[in-house]
This record gives C-alpha cells, sequence and structure tokens, in this order.
C-alpha cells in the first residue's frame, strides 16, 4: 500500500489583521473592501519559504525514524534561491542523510499537489520509499493590491511511504493549462493576477470541475464517495457554485481558511490536506484538487493507521498559537516592500565564505553537535577535544543533534543596540535537556514574557540577508514554548 | 621554581592622554600625547628604551595590524616592537609583556603603550565585525556587548534570588558613583553627576542595562616604561617607587560556553586570576589590604559581579556592599577613582594602561585632594576581555613598599 504516511503543517506565528491593510490602503482601492475580512497569517521577519517548510517539516516527521527518509521534494514559487538546491537546504536542516534525492518543484501553484504526486508515482514504483514533500510560499501581493488582501504564509508537509500508511493514495487526474489567472516574471517581486471575474468563470468553475470529473469518472465513482473534498478558492462566491455544480455537500466541503490564515499559494491544497487529515477517520475518502496551471486531483483512503499517529501541532496547532501584528509598516519592512533602516551597525558587510559553510554545515544547518563517547557530554559547537574538564578525550565524538532537543532558558535580553528588523533582538543562553548549551536568537516570543528555567525548542531560521550578493544565511533560534518549569 | 613577577619590576613613568570622542585627534595624535607626558614622568630619553610593545584591538577601524604605526609615530630607532591584542586586556598584555621582558634581563627599559581610536565608524557602541572570524557569522545569536552583559543580570537575579529592582538598584548605584569620580577627573570622557533615578529611568539598550549602565566607547592612549627597580631608585632619588606586585590572567577554556557546570552569573577566569594573583603578591586577605581598584566596568553590571569574582564582596553579596559604599571614593577600597571605563572611558586598547596609571598617580600622590584615595599603597586593576561565556580576565596588581 503506498500513501501518506504521516503529515505536519506550520503557520507563522504572525497575523495580520486584513481590516489593518485596508485602512492603510484602502484609500487607493476602495473596492478593495470586499477582500478585507479576517487575518493574514505572515512569516516573521527571520522566515521564509525555506525555514516555514522546515518547520512543516520537522511537525510531519514527528514520531518518524529520519534515517528513514530517502527523498525531499520542495514546491514553492518563491524559494530563496533560483540556484542553490531549496530542497537540499531543507534536507540538511532536518538533519537527513547526505545520500537521498532531493528536489525543488516550482513554476505554478499546483506544485504542491505535482511534488506529492511525483512522491507517490515513486513509491509505487519501489524505486524509493519514504519522500518528504513539503510546501510552502510567501508571497507578496503589491501595497492595495487584492492578492496583498487575500494571500497567507504557511506551509505543509506529507510523508510519503509504504509502510504505516494513514490515507492510501488510490488513484490521480491531472490537466495541465497555460491559464495565466497568477504570474511572476523572473525578476518581479509582486505577483499580478488577471481579472476575477474571469478567474472564477472560466478558471475555477471550469478548470476544476474538468479535474474533479476526470477524475471520478476514470475510477468509477461519485462525489458523494468522498467524505471531504479539499480545493483551494478563496472567492466565496466561486466556491458556493462549484459546490453546487459539483454537488459537494456542506459537510464535505474542506474549509479554504481564507479567514484564519489566507491563500498561501503552492501548499494551500496540502494544508487544507492537512487540516482535512487532522480530523479523518478510517474509511473516509479525500479528494484533493490543486488549481494553478492545471489541475492535480489526487484520490485518497484513511486507514486504521490514523489512529496511531503521534500528537503533532499541524496545521490547526500553529493556527491557534498565534499573535497579532498590530502594525502593517512592520509587515512592510520585514518583506522589503518598505526599506526600514536599521542603522549603519546594519550595513556592515555580510559575506558567506561558501567553503567555511561546507566545512561548518553540519552545525551551521543542521545543528548537529558532538556527544563524547568516553564520557557522555553533549556539546556544541561539535568539538575535536572534550570539553569536560575531567575528560578532555581527543577525536572520540559522535555526531548529535541538538535540533530536536528541549532546551531550557538561563540567561536572556532583549538588545536594542543590535541592529534588528524587529527590535529588541532577543536572545540568551540556554541549556538543554541531554546536556549542551548554546547562545541562541530568540524569535516568535516577546522580551516581556521571558524567564530563567522557561522552556524553549529548536527553529530553522533566515539568520542574515547579504543585500550586496543576494544571499540569505540560515541558522536555528530558539522559540519559548512553555512557562516556567 | 617560578617566583612571580612580585617586585622585579618598577614602573618609571607614566602617561595617559584625556580619554573621549577626540574627532580632532587620530590614533597618531593620542600616542604621541600619551608617550610625551611617559618619557617626561620617566625622565629618561627616547633613546633609552630598548624594546617596546603596542596594544590595539579593532585593527579594522584604529590603526591596522602589526606594530609598526607605534615604532613609525614615536620614531623608535630599530628596536623591536611587537603588537598585542587580546580583546578589552590587549593593554594589560603589553604591560605584561614589557614587565617579563625586564624582569627576564633581557632588557633594561621597556615601552608598553596601548591605543584606540574607535570613533570612526559612524554609530554608536563598539564597531561590529569579524572580531571572531569569518565563521563567526553564520551560527550564533546577533549580539552585542550591552546584551551579552546584560546576561549576567538576569543568571545573577536568578542564582541568588534576587529581583531585577534590587540589581537595577544596585547598579544604578555602580553608576553613579562612577559619574562622580568622573566629574572630578579632567581626563574623563563623561564628567556629568548622574543620580540613582536618572540612571534608572534612561532607555533601555539591553534589558535590564539602560543608557547609563554602559560604559563610554572613547578614544585614547596610554602608556607605561618599565624598568629594574635599581634603575627606577637611581632615576627617583628619594621618591616612592611604584612596583609591580602581581600579573595574571586567565583564558577561558570552553567550559563556560559549552559545560553545563557554569550558571553564566559570575565570571570563572577574573576567580582564577585573582586568587593567583593575590597568591602572586603575598595578599592574604584582599578586602583588607587592596586599597583601591580598577576593575572592568564595562557595563555597572560587570563591575557589580566582579566584586565578588575579586573575592572582595562575599559571593552573592556584592548589593549590600555596594549599597553602603564600600566602593565609593570615601569607601573602605574605592573603585573606579578616575570614572572608570564607565566615565573616563574605554578605548579598548588603551583601557588596561589607563587603569594602571590611575593607581600609579593615587599611589604616587599625584592627584588634587578632592579625588585622593587615602592610603592608596595598593591598587588593583582588572580587565575582562570578550564575553561572560568567553573571556580573559587579567589583574594587575601594583604598590609602593
Amino acid at each position: 500500500m503506498v500513501g501518506i504516511c504521516s503529515y505536519g503543517g506550520y503557520v507563522p506565528r504572525y497575523r495580520l489583521n486584513r481590516g489593518l491593510i485596508y485602512k492603510a490602503m484602502g484609500w487607493i482601492n476602495p473596492a478593495n473592501i470586499a477582500n478585507a475580512k479576517g487575518e493574514k497569517a505572515v512569516a516573521n521577519f527571520d522566515e521564509d519559504s525555506i525555514t516555514m517548510a522546515v518547520a512543516a517539516g520537522i511537525d510531519a516527521l514527528t514520531g518518524v525514524e529520519r534515517s528513514d527518509v530517502e527523498g525531499v521534494y520542495f514546491a514553492s514559487t518563491t524559494m530563496p534561491y533560483k540556484e542553490r538546491l531549496n530542497a537540499g537546504i531543507i534536507t540538511a536542516a532536518l538533519g537527513l542523510d547526505d545520500h537521498i534525492r532531493a528536489a525543488d518543484f516550482s513554476g505554478g501553484i499546483k506544485a504542491g499537489t505535482t511534488a506529492l504526486l511525483s512522491a507517490m508515482e515513486g513509491v509505487e514504483s519501489k524505486r524509493t520509499n519514504d519522500i518528504l514533500v513539503c510546501s510552502s510560499d510567501s508571497r507578496l501581493g503589491k501595497p492595495a493590491s487584492p492578492p496583498e488582501l487575500i494571500f497567507g504564509d504557511g506551509a505543509a508537509a506529507l510523508l510519503v511511504g509504504s509502510e504505516d500508511v494513514i490515507a492510501q493514495f488510490k488513484g490521480a487526474y491531472s490537466t495541465t493549462h497555460d491559464f495565466v489567472d497568477h504570474f511572476r516574471g523572473e525578476f518581479t517581486k509582486f505577483d499580478r493576477q488577471w481579472e476575477d471575474r474571469w478567474i472564477r468563470d472560466l478558471g475555477f468553475d471550469q478548470l476544476v470541475p474538468e479535474a474533479v470529473n476526470g477524475l471520478l469518472d476514470k475510477y468509477q465513482l461519485k462525489i458523494s464517495d468522498f467524505a471531504k473534498v479539499v480545493y483551494p478558492c478563496h472567492y466565496s462566491a466561486a466556491r458556493r457554485k462549484l459546490n453546487k455544480v459539483l454537488g459537494i455537500s456542506p459537510e464535505a466541503e474542506q474549509g479554504n481558511l481564507q479567514t484564519e490564515m489566507g491563500e498561501t499559494g503552492t501548499p494551500h491544497a496540502l494544508v487544507m490536506l492537512v487540516s482535512a487529515l487532522e480530523e479523518a477517520k478510517p474509511g473516509e475518502k479525500i479528494l484533493v484538487v490543486s488549481f494553478g496551471s492545471g489541475c492535480d486531483a489526487l484520490y485518497f483512503e484513511v486507514t486504521e493507521n490514523i489512529k496511531n499517529l503521534k500528537e503533532r501541532n499541524g496545521i490547526s496547532g500553529y493556527l491557534a498559537r498565534k499573535a497579532e501584528l498590530d502594525n502593517y509598516t512592520k509587515y512592510l519592512v520585514w518583506r522589503d516592500i518598505l526599506p526600514g533602516d536599521t542603522g549603519l551597525r546594519g550595513e556592515e558587510d555580510l559575506w558567506t565564505r561558501w567553503s567555511a559553510l561546507w566545512r561548518g554545515r553540519k552545525m551551521v544547518l543542521g545543528l548537529w553537535g558532538g556527544k563524547c563517547k568516553k564520557c557522555g557530554t553533549a556539546q556544541l559547537p561539535p568539538q575535536r577535544i572534550c570539553v569536560n574538564p575531567d575528560c578532555g578525550a581527543v577525536d572520540e565524538m559522535e555526531e548529535y543533534r541538538f535540533s530536536d532537543k528541549i532546551a531550557h532558558i538561563a540567561s536572556y535580553t532583549g538588545d536594542m543596540l543590535a541592529a534588528s528588523l524587529n527590535p529588541p533582538a532577543v536572545y540568551g543562553a540556554v541549556n538543554f535537556e541531554g546536556g549542551g548549551k548554546y547562545y541562541f536568537d530568540f524569535t516568535d516570543c516577546d522580551l516581556e514574557s521571558l524567564a530563567t528555567g522557561m522552556s524553549v525548542s529548536m527553529s530553522f531560521r533566515r539568520k542574515y540577508y547579504d543585500p550586496k550578493r543576494d544571499i540569505v544565511g540560515y541558522f536555528w533560534k530558539a522559540v519559548p514554548t512553555e512557562e516556567v518549569k | 621554581m617560578a617566583e612571580g613577577i612580585k617586585d622585579k619590576v618598577a614602573i618609571i613613568g607614566m602617561g595617559c592622554t584625556r580619554f573621549g570622542e577626540r574627532w580632532e585627534s587620530s590614533a597618531e595624535d593620542l600616542m604621541v600625547e600619551a608617550f610625551v607626558e611617559c618619557l617626561e614622568d620617566a625622565g629618561i630619553e627616547k633613546k633609552e628604551i630598548q624594546a617596546a610593545y603596542l596594544g590595539s584591538h579593532f585593527d579594522e577601524v584604529n590603526i591596522g595590524k602589526a606594530a609598526l604605526p607605534l615604532s613609525m609615530t614615536l620614531k623608535l630607532p630599530f628596536i623591536p616592537v611587537t603588537r598585542t591584542e587580546n580583546f578589552c586586556a590587549t593593554a594589560t598584555e603589553a604591560f605584561r609583556a614589557a614587565c617579563y621582558s625586564v624582569a627576564a634581563g633581557v632588557y633594561d627599559i621597556v615601552l608598553a603603550l596601548g591605543v584606540e581610536k574607535l570613533k570612526d565608524t559612524g554609530y554608536g557602541g563598539l564597531p561590529a565585525g569579524a572580531a571572531r572570524g569569518v565563521s563567526a557569522m553564520m551560527v550564533g545569536a546577533n549580539m552585542t556587548p550591552p546584551g551579552m552583559f546584560a546576561q549576567l543580570a538576569t543568571a545573577y537575579g536568578a542564582k541568588w534570588d534576587i529581583s531585577m529592582d534590587k540589581i537595577k538598584d544596585a547598579i544604578a548605584h555602580v553608576s553613579a558613583k562612577s559619574h562622580a569620580n568622573g566629574a572630578l577627573n579632567p581626563k574623563a570622557h563623561l564628567r556629568k553627576v548622574i543620580s540613582e533615578e536618572q540612571i534608572k529611568a534612561a532607555p533601555m539598550i539591553a534589558y535590564p542595562l539602560g543608557l547609563f549602565d554602559c560604559c563610554g566607547v572613547s578614544d585614547g592612549a596610554a602608556c607605561a616604561i618599565i624598568s629594574t627597580p635599581e634603575i627606577a631608585e637611581s632615576l627617583k632619588k628619594n621618591q616612592d617607587i611604584v612596583k609591580v606586585k602581581a600579573l595574571q590572567i586567565s583564558d577561558s577554556s570552553g567550559e563556560e560556553a559549552m559545560y553545563s557546570n557554569w550558571d553564566g552569573s559570575h565570571f570563572v577566569t577574573t576567580r582564577k586570576a585573582a586568587t593567583k594573583a593575590y597568591e602572586e603578591a603575598g595578599i592574604k586577605n584582599p578586602r583588607e589590604e587592596v586599597n583601591m581598584m580598577e576593575v572592568h566596568d564595562c557595563f555597572s553590571i560587570t563591575e557589580m559581579v566582579t566584586m565578588e569574582d575579586l573575592h572582595i564582596s562575599p559571593k552573592g553579596g556584592s548589593y549590600d556592599d555596594i549599597m553602603d559604599g564600600f566602593y565609593d571614593l570615601d569607601g573602605q577600597v574605592p573603585c573606579q577613582v578616575d570614572g572608570g571605563l564607565k566615565c573616563y572611558g574605554h578605548p579598548i586598547g588603551a583601557s588596561g594602561l589607563r587603569m594602571i596609571y590611575a593607581m600609579y598617580e593615587q599611589i604616587l600622590d599625584r592627584v588634587p585632594e578632592e579625588r585622593k584615595v587615602k592610603n592608596a599603597r595598593v591598587g588593583l586593576t582588572h580587565n575582562l576581555g570578550g564575553t561572560p561565556w568567553m573571556n580573559v580576565g587579567a589583574i594587575s596588581i601594583i604598590g609602593k613598599d
């Protein structure tokens, strides 16, 4: 049996009330009031498609032996690198084996389901197994444009394999159309779209039924066979019409999370699928349809194994973990739409020495340290000579992953002198459960809420951006997870 | 068997510039200014100097690398000149090297000079840069010195269960005392008397440190000429001779940064260097036998915990001593008598020698009555270079017999 073995989600902590955007920009396009309901999930200043994909990947690997993973497929239209394998960065961050296949899927926002399909077919071929499909996007709409309000940031991840399958892959039907509802050229920052009425009437109204009916015909199914139908479409009127035309009952319609987080783009069909799986019961059939330069329709049947899945955050967990971003200009600065000045200190040259990164990649990207085979002391960064003064063994280290360990705050501060796009720069020392300590930036938190002893988990984030050479540097930060023990 | 440095060398001359935002002065100007004062004090001619050591830290914005800026600026005639650098202990390292070369009997008269020109960066605070090499920027946190040292406060509060309000009271007193001392010193960078209330109300730099918890970022130079006690006595007939009693440095081993046996609330290196320094100087009870100190008050909280690490205040008990005025100018062990890093200023590569200069002028009774330390015979200086978890702790003790 081939199918989904595990799922994970990620929604960034910050939510921007669309009313706030409309209040700032509605003067230029009053009709945008129609899109100004609810919240959009907004990546923190240190997040991007790669970091969100890693977060969703970590969620999906809950209870999974990481050495089992044989492939990483990353789908996004907002990849930080055009040349440098983005899925390779994700692979290293997840601490997966080097001897696996990783690939980037992009171009249209149905790339998420296409990556999933490719993984399914790869596992079906029996030439590979346990492929982690990660998808995320952080698309930008121009200030005052409908996309600015409609889009949200987020990620989903699905582990595709042949053992302990929770949702069996039963079939698929794909279409490809150069239907340009949205597009971005190579050097374009903002998403552009054609007229809404055309997107609704020719796009969703015709292309979604074409894929759905294609699949139903192919597998001799009725729409009523499906407990859940997942299809991203943020136009509420178009959704009502499609539900009616296709015969999707209100119970079977999977919510599109437009009010809670927004249209996330490439990952959105998968984000909705993860939401559906969070509620799914054995025996239920799920139909997933993506939309963007054509459609992929995928058909799953949930198995008994779903009951054994270990607890994880999922989309619902991350949706519940939220903080209001009560400042629209902060969002504009974080996305580099509004150039914010962090002072001359922030202009010091930060250029990446690739040969040094290559040597240090295990620590930088994967947060691997060492554990002394003689005395058992865990240490970060990895050392040649054991740091335990009573040991001092030379070259007796084994690799030890810190990224999945819980730590506790030993000291902290909020620094107004450090150049930061989210001042004060909050950081401090943490002691890992199981040994080892390190000084990390803290993120997704407020200085006022911190205390010594509080537990933190590790999160892969953007550490710096070198504007001169267009290089994003990544490292790990600490995210406070609970109150003082 | 090694015997240590005690009484093996003497300081025959010192010089120190006014510290501050010396927009008008280059590093070369500062070196000349300190050197002219020093040479006159020593009463020797330049050609009698047989070797020299130059301390400077931020070579990127300061004078660049190597010791040539010193030999070429002072026109030292083809003698050996070496540059030392060890974070904030840089000048102390130049002083130490000079002392050791005289004590070793290799030279009779040696110059140590520290200089730092910081105010050419265009922004406040210390220069951001690759202080730990090009790979360091890829890992770690986006830290600046105030935030590195501010964490002492949260860790110290957690260790001794002392409220942040109480810590703020103590460190406000620390800074107020240094401002009071600095106000009396014409060479100090910051010369305003500031009240504890003003200090506590200042804008936050790195929680819980406000503006007045941070030392001045200054330009300046300081220097000393070292010789043998015999030469000193021949040059300074019927005058007090200031001799070196102890020189100790302790460098972090990686334990504080990476091993879980350190809680972040104190300086391991300072404790170790202090113990060794007292032993070298023959000091049994530092609280009674040290008459005055210049400690590394880069931030007020650093001074607070250092008082314990120097074994003067009991562990966890510096609050009482600070609030009792034990370290005030009229207290039992006056500290930062010239204003300290806080107000005299902190040109990194010059600070260690500036501290020794402050002790030297007190021991030789060269300061006006209003800032004089009573019974100033033995003075201790302390540098802490680096971060609380990875640093160089340096201690010098000088005194007259």
